[in-house]
């Protein structure tokens, strides 16, 4: 019973082996390649032939004419993309505490006279450390110090904000965001045209 | 709770049940060696694997026979991921030139990808190369769920056949699962994956200028990979390890709430639909649907109060001037640990699914949780992943608490108790109780220990109950198979590296060998003809029934782990 199962077992193991380790990979890569070439390569943005960035991939930013993300938990840098992470932190953790507390400090010093109450996923650590988004309203929140520290009118910043807006997905899944590097990058880009 | 909250759950609930019926029927043609439809092109790849290994699929294994190829099987594939590990550093594929897995580590991650458990000891990006992914976890993968799969239409040939000594042969199981079932509907789901932005491609990674540089680096490094064929089977596979250290939650893994949508459904569409095979296959449909109903009373309440939980936030930020409403704008909630492209239902469904199947995947960090929003979760694992439950040893596991159910019914009302046709007797009781008390013993002992030594205490992140619930939820996780974790748990240790790995061991394999059982067991009865006393199992009074049973066992043996972890926390949070 023991004995002549060897041989199947060690042919079996092996074909299925080659079909879903090595086979299958490479059918998805070859349709990736094809079709989604953009997709399954990180999705990158491109300048002057450069990649800059990806638009799957969050940064950091602490700059007051940037609009900032979320707080990333990765070490040992905020937004390291070699090796993502959440903070794991428990909700009554003192450590978790401090973080949205000094978050809201470096909010308030940036931009002392805006008193709205600010929207919690910009104090609060995303589950990847390379959140790309931050929700409408956290975008929202930040347009008076952007606007001001790049001596623009805030009607501006804000339809630049609207153009990086995605709503809910058929409006039902997901939540409205706003790609916080695509919309720094344009915001730059705004500048230079005015400027030049 | 949002009204964008109750849709969600509602459309994911409906979008699941449109393909139970659909893929239910479908695999029920697989396993009773009908034409599927794509006989023309997997046919003859099928045959030819039989002709090299030498067997004839039709001839039956006594219960015994599939339990030693079973076993066989899985442990070769143990074998070959440790040593893939042990030796990457010299093989190829490596473009990131990592060197080998030490041998406590890589022995966890053999077991947990062998036994369909996925625990992730390792960082993906940092630890494992290419060919250990592709050769050793992807394959794991598949036939880890696909053995899940064979030990349950063993289980249900026991059921359907009449006085015959034989469950049907292993080897065509396992291969017949992989090619008509697994790797068709890998590959969908992962192209799908790939349109959405899941990253597939052998380059490892690409460096990027930094828009803001700071913190003295100007440069960015994205991590990249043949991830997208990982991550389809992770989730329909019920298997859950990710690519990357992350998991779901990287936007690599799953970029839009769209990518979320559909690896949601992957994690329960084989294990509800399963429920549908069953009832095919035992010639009454609606036995199949009794079971995915009790299921679906268990995980629905779950998800709105899961999701509920989460909105409300954390009391804690209430006086710094947070705005943690619900608005048409934001997620609100607490947001610590989640992506805001999921907000909180995208995370809170999510985290129901992954602990009540036992995929064990994350698209949220658990451990940030609100108290009683990871007791959820935890509480799902402890069930015994049976509602829904692994590929195929979520519906066995279920079966072993009908046969509980229908024992204790039958003690009630003074009738010897049968299910489907078979006398339930000593026997069958005795291997289902062990299959109900194994996981429990291994949860709570396992956390035992792990409160009073060193290496167990030491590795807590958070203080205090929290941290006793972060050792309790790894347990839960390894001691059902789950894989999920309350990640601030540092169990990249000697001590917890082992104990789980045991954990999962046992766990998997010590109830499959009594569910064969069972299965040769009930496969050599009679059938007794349907009378005025038999019990019917497909009415609301059995499905209730079962739910109780699962509820009760749940409940009892957990509650005081359960009170001393996360009911604690929560007392103390609204207590300050």
């Amino acid at each position: 019973m023991f004995r002549e199962h060897i041989r199947p077992m060690l042919v079996i193991f092996a074909i299925l082996t080659v079909i879903t380790g090595v086979l299958y990979p490479l059918a998805v890569t070859g349709v990736a390649h094809c079709f989604f070439r953009d997709q399954g390569n990180g999705s990158l943005v491109v300048r002057d032939g450069r990649a800059v960035g990806s638009r799957l991939i969050g940064q950091q930013f602490d700059d007051p004419k940037y609009f900032w993300g979320r707080l990333s938990a990765t070490a040992p840098v905020p937004y390291n993309g070699a090796s993502s992470a959440g903070s794991n932190l428990g909700p009554m953790n003192p450590a978790f505490i401090e973080a949205v507390k000094a978050r809201i400090a470096a909010l308030k010093a940036a931009d002392p006279e805006n008193t709205d109450p600010i929207p919690v996923d910009l104090v609060t650590a995303s589950g990847s450390g390379l959140d790309p988004h931050i929700s409408a309203a956290a975008a929202r929140y930040q347009v008076g110090r952007v606007a001001r520290a790049r001596g623009v009118s805030p009607d501006i910043v804000t339809s630049l904000v609207q153009k990086h807006t995605a709503g809910r997905f058929l409006g039902i899944i997901g939540e409205p965001i706003v790609n916080v590097l695509g919309l720094n990058l344009e915001l730059d880009g705004y500048k230079n045209t005015k400027t030049e | 709770m949002t009204w964008s909250a109750i849709i969600h759950i509602i459309v994911y609930i409906a979008a699941l049940l449109v393909f139970v019926k659909l893929l239910g029927a479908y695999m029920a043609r697989v396993y009773e060696g009908r034409p599927c439809g794509i006989d023309t092109f997997f046919g003859p790849i099928e045959r030819m694997i039989y002709r090299a290994a030498g067997i004839a699929p039709e001839r039956g294994m006594s219960w015994k026979e599939y339990a030693v190829a079973m076993l066989l099987f899985n442990i070769a594939g143990i074998v070959v991921v440790y040593l893939l590990q042990r030796f990457q550093g010299i093989l190829p594929v490596n473009p990131q030139a990592l060197p080998a897995v030490p041998p406590d580590l890589a022995f966890n991650t053999a077991v947990s990808f062998a036994t369909n458990t996925n625990w992730q000891s390792y960082g993906g990006e940092t630890t494992l190369s290419y060919l250990t992914q592709m050769l050793g976890l992807t394959v794991q993968n598949f036939v880890s769920a696909a053995t899940g799969m064979a030990v349950l239409v063993a289980l249900i040939r026991g059921f359907a056949q009449k006085q015959i000594e034989t469950i049907g042969n292993f080897w065509a199981d396992l291969v017949r699962s992989t090619l008509y079932i697994l790797i068709p509907l890998a590959l969908i789901l992962a192209c799908a994956l790939v349109s959405q932005g899941v990253v597939q491609t052998f380059k490892h990674s690409e460096k990027v200028a930094l828009l803001q540089a700071g913190h003295g680096i100007t440069e960015q490094v994205l991590p990249l990979g043949p991830a997208a064929s990982q991550v389809a089977i992770k989730q329909l596979g019920t298997n859950g390890g990710g690519f990357f250290n992350v998991n779901s939650a990287h936007p690599f893994e799953n970029p839009t709430p769209l990518s979320n949508f559909m690896e949601m459904l992957a994690i329960l569409l084989i294990p509800a639909a399963l429920c549908y095979t069953f009832g095919v296959m035992v010639r009454d449909k609606r036995q199949g649907w009794a079971l995915l109903a009790a299921m679906l009373i268990i995980i629905v309440p779950c998800l709105f109060v899961c999701a509920g939980i989460e909105q409300k936030g954390n009391p804690l930020l209430n006086g710094l001037g947070v705005d943690q409403r619900w608005s048409a704008a934001q997620p609100g909630g607490n947001m610590e640990g989640k992506e805001a492209r999921f907000g909180i239902a995208g995370s809170a469904v999510w985290a129901v699914a992954t602990t009540a199947a036992s995929n064990g995947s994350v698209n949220a960090m658990h451990d940030s949780f609100m108290p009683l929003g990871g007791l959820i979760p935890l509480w799902l694992m402890q069930l015994g992943e049976v509602i829904f439950g692994g590929v195929g040893s979520g519906l066995y596991g279920m079966l072993a608490f009908v046969i509980i159910a229908v024992f204790i019914a039958g003690l009630m009302i003074g009738r010897t108790p049968e299910y489907l046709g078979k006398k339930i007797e000593a026997y069958e009781m005795k291997m289902a109780s062990l299959i109900i008390l194994i996981p429990p013993i291994l949860v709570l002992i396992g956390t035992a220990v792990a409160v009073v030594v060193p290496q167990g205490k030491g590795a807590v992140l958070n203080a205090g109950a929290h941290g006793f619930s972060e050792i309790l939820y790894a347990f839960s996780s390894a001691g059902n198979n789950n894989g999920s974790a309350f990640a601030g748990l540092g169990a990249n240790n000697f001590f917890y590296n082992i104990a789980l790995g045991l954990a999962m061991f046992i766990a998997r394999y010590w109830l499959i060998i009594p569910i064969l059982a069972i299965a040769g067991s009930l496969s050599r009865k009679r059938t007794v003809p349907v009378s005025q006393g038999t019990l019917p199992t497909h009415t609301p009074l059995f499905v209730l029934f079962v739910v109780m049973v699962v509820l009760v066992v749940g409940a009892l043996t957990f509650f005081p782990a359960l009170a001393l972890g996360p009911i604690v926390e929560h007392l103390m949070l609204y207590g300050h």
